[in-house]
């Protein structure tokens, strides 16, 4: 007998970390022999298998050749149903305009958003930019306007970060007063990450000359909207970049094609696409996505304006709504955590709702700014279980409850929500949105 | 100078134990103001980058019909894009209704964007008489100016909207 297999693993010895299953991150990886070994597999395959495999049958493709070459790939035609959506159009009368498409987050694994699958937000359509005659004019408050073109920012020493992009949106729907029916798809889906490589934002400031006045840069998009917004020069300076490339290849359209902002941790829509000028001012623009949208309507009228980084939250992509377990047994609890503050240090999951809670694995890079892919074995007893996960980052924040969020803000910001979610699993195997 | 210090750390490079400054490309092409004009449309809350050209809602009223009516409805009552009116003393209730007339802090954010974006199917369409026209017929379907008020530079940024005092800014702090 060599090693021992997952299906050999005796439930009832396995060190158990908080209520209703979670067992223990540490117990579970040691008795499984090899982590990877384990955490690799697929939700179904960690249930108990069945008493007896079927005979082995040598398959077709083993005897036939296979396909030729592409030039550009594709997934595998049985992953077809693996896609963003649903599409938001607001309106017959704009076909394009603006809309959204969201990241099929159960679905997938790892940090990284294929570029195929990363979310989308237009306000006027994904313009189709001719590479050679786009520029990019940097202006205002410095010494030496200037243009640049593609070619010309490609030769410049080029820099990469793996950071993530939200929506500011994203989640909003977690406002409401009743929860909505949803997956991690639908209700949190407007968020990717991808390594992005380009050119630092501080480096071509510094050859254009900053007047000391300036103290803000206003960044307009190339597309039908002009997307404008106000970003504060300290954030330029700080790790602002232009990027070029997305996970290795050119942007997509659809991210920005030729070149867009990216301000990590801050609202998805400052991070802006088809970027064509700066300009260095002393103060805001205050332009209409950054006054009449993206503000947070608070109790009382008030309204909070300039609410820049998105806050540490984190989301269970699996199980989740849509993804239904077959019968007892363990499983691997898995989703991604994130801040637009810094680091993740920590993700507590819990299977009773919130009254206990054990700490996950998080899956090496942790990076600042970056999804972050947390684990955590939990044996399921076949009962009704509430899952949640709880995000903690390097600043010491501790993402709130839905009913602590909404007590402080009401239910009508829109924007910025990063309360707790809650997924009820039924006896039947299924997993629905609730609020606790 | 506080640009220059941030980029010191950017820029420096350590080779064999020495520090010394990197050389970057300066691969940006001069350019002139008058050759930036048609881009630097942006205008700022003190009206800094408004245009020459004047209209009063009387002018807006029958652009209005023509161009924004389809996607935002009669008098700017909404449907099927935003709706552009009323709504005043909803924010602070269980249904409120964002819009110019009950959200918006400045009113030079309407001339910018509506220049900029507006209408959807065509956008910077319009000439800078017909922006100032239709932005004054929206100001003034929410009552904050008159039917013969002329909007031009020097009124626009004038015109104090009611929810202007709601704001708070919330950066460099954070909102918890
Ligand atoms: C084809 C449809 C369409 C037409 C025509 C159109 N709009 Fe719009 N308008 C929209 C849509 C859709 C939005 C929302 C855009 C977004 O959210 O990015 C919008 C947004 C706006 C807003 C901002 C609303 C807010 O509260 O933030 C204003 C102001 C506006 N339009 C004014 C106009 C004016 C003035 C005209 C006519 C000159 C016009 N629009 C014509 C579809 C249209």
């Amino acid at each position: 007998m060599a090693k021992k297999t997952s299906s050999d693993l005796d439930l009832g010895e396995l060190e158990l970390a908080a209520g209703n299953g979670l067992v223990d991150r540490r117990g579970f990886l040691n008795r499984a022999g090899s982590a990877a070994g384990i955490l690799g597999t697929g939700l179904a395959s960690l249930a108990v298998s069945p008493a007896q495999a079927d005979p082995l049958k040598v398959q077709d493709w083993t005897k036939t050749p296979g396909l030729g070459f592409t030039a550009y790939g594709q997934p595998s035609q049985y992953e077809n149903g693996v896609g963003r959506g649903p599409i938001v159009e607001p309106n017959a009368m704009y076909k394009t305009g603006p809309g959204s498409i969201r990241s099929p987050l159960q679905f997938l694994d790892g940090m990284i958003t294929p570029n195929g699958l990363h979310f989308e937000r237009s306000h006027n359509g994904i313009p189709d930019i001719k590479p050679d005659e786009h520029r990019l004019l940097i202006h205002g408050l410095v010494k030496r306007p200037q243009v640049f073109t593609l070619e010309a920012l490609s030769r410049y020493p080029m820099t990469s970060r793996i950071s993530f992009v939200e929506c500011a949106g994203n989640s909003g729907s977690l406002y409401g007063k009743t929860a909505a029916d949803g997956t991690a798809q639908t209700l949190h889906g407007l968020l990717s990450c991808a390594e992005w490589t380009g050119v630092s934002l501080a480096l071509l400031l510094d050859e254009a000359g900053v007047d000391p006045k300036a103290k803000w840069l206003l960044a307009e998009g190339a597309d039908a909207a002009s997307m404008t917004r106000s970003i504060p020069l300290a954030k330029a300076l700080d790790d602002a970049m232009i990027p070029l490339y997305q996970n290795g290849e050119r942007l997509r359209p659809s991210n920005g094609y030729p070149m867009r902002l990216l301000v990590p941790g801050y609202q998805g829509n400052m991070n802006v696409k088809w970027l064509h000028r700066l300009k260095l001012t002393e103060g805001p623009t205050m332009t209409r996505d950054e006054t009449s949208r993206y503000s947070l309507l608070l109790k009382e009228g008030k309204v909070a304006q300039f609410k820049f980084p998105l806050d540490a939250k984190a989301v269970i992509t699996k199980p989740s709504p849509g993804l239904t377990m077959k019968g007892a047994g363990l499983y691997e609890i898995s989703g991604l955590a994130w801040s637009g503050n810094g680091k993740i240090v920590r993700v507590d999951v819990s299977a009773d709702g919130g009254k206990s809670f054990a700490p996950a694995v998080l899956s090496e890079p942790v990076l600042s700014k970056a999804l972050t892919r947390f684990r955590l074995p939990w044996k399921w007893d076949g009962g009704p279980a509430v899952l949640q996960a709880r995000a903690v980052d390097d600043t010491g924040y501790v993402q709130p409850t839905r009913d602590a969020l909404v007590a402080a803000r009401g239910n009508s910001p829109a924007y910025h929500n990063n309360a707790i979610t809650n997924w009820a699993v039924a006896v039947d195997g299924g997993l629905k949105h609730v609020y606790a | 100078m506080f640009t220059r210090n941030a980029l010191g750390a950017a820029l420096l490079v350590l080779v064999a134990g020495q520090v010394i400054a990197a050389e970057t490309p300066h691969l940006g092409t001069p350019v002139t103001p008058a050759d930036i004009a048609a881009w630097d449309t942006s205008i700022s809350p003190d009206g800094t980058g408004l245009p020459p050209g004047k209209g009063s809602a009387a002018q807006g009223k029958e652009i209005y019909a023509l161009k924004c009516t389809g996607c935002h409805g009669v008098a700017g009552e909404g449907k099927p894009a935003d709706r552009l009116t009323g709504g005043q003393g909803s924010l602070a209730t269980d249904a409120p209704i964002k819009t110019v007339g009950s959200y918006w802090p400045y009113a030079t954010t309407l001339f910018d964007y509506v220049r900029r974006a507006m209408p959807l199917n065509e956008p910077m369409s319009l000439t800078n008489d017909e922006v100032y026209a239709v932005s004054a017929y929206v100001l003034s379907l929410n009552g904050l100016i008159g039917e013969k008020t002329e909007l031009n530079a020097k009124t626009l940024p004038k015109i104090k909207m009611p929810n202007h005092d709601s704001f708070f800014i919330v950066y460099p702090g954070n909102l918890k």
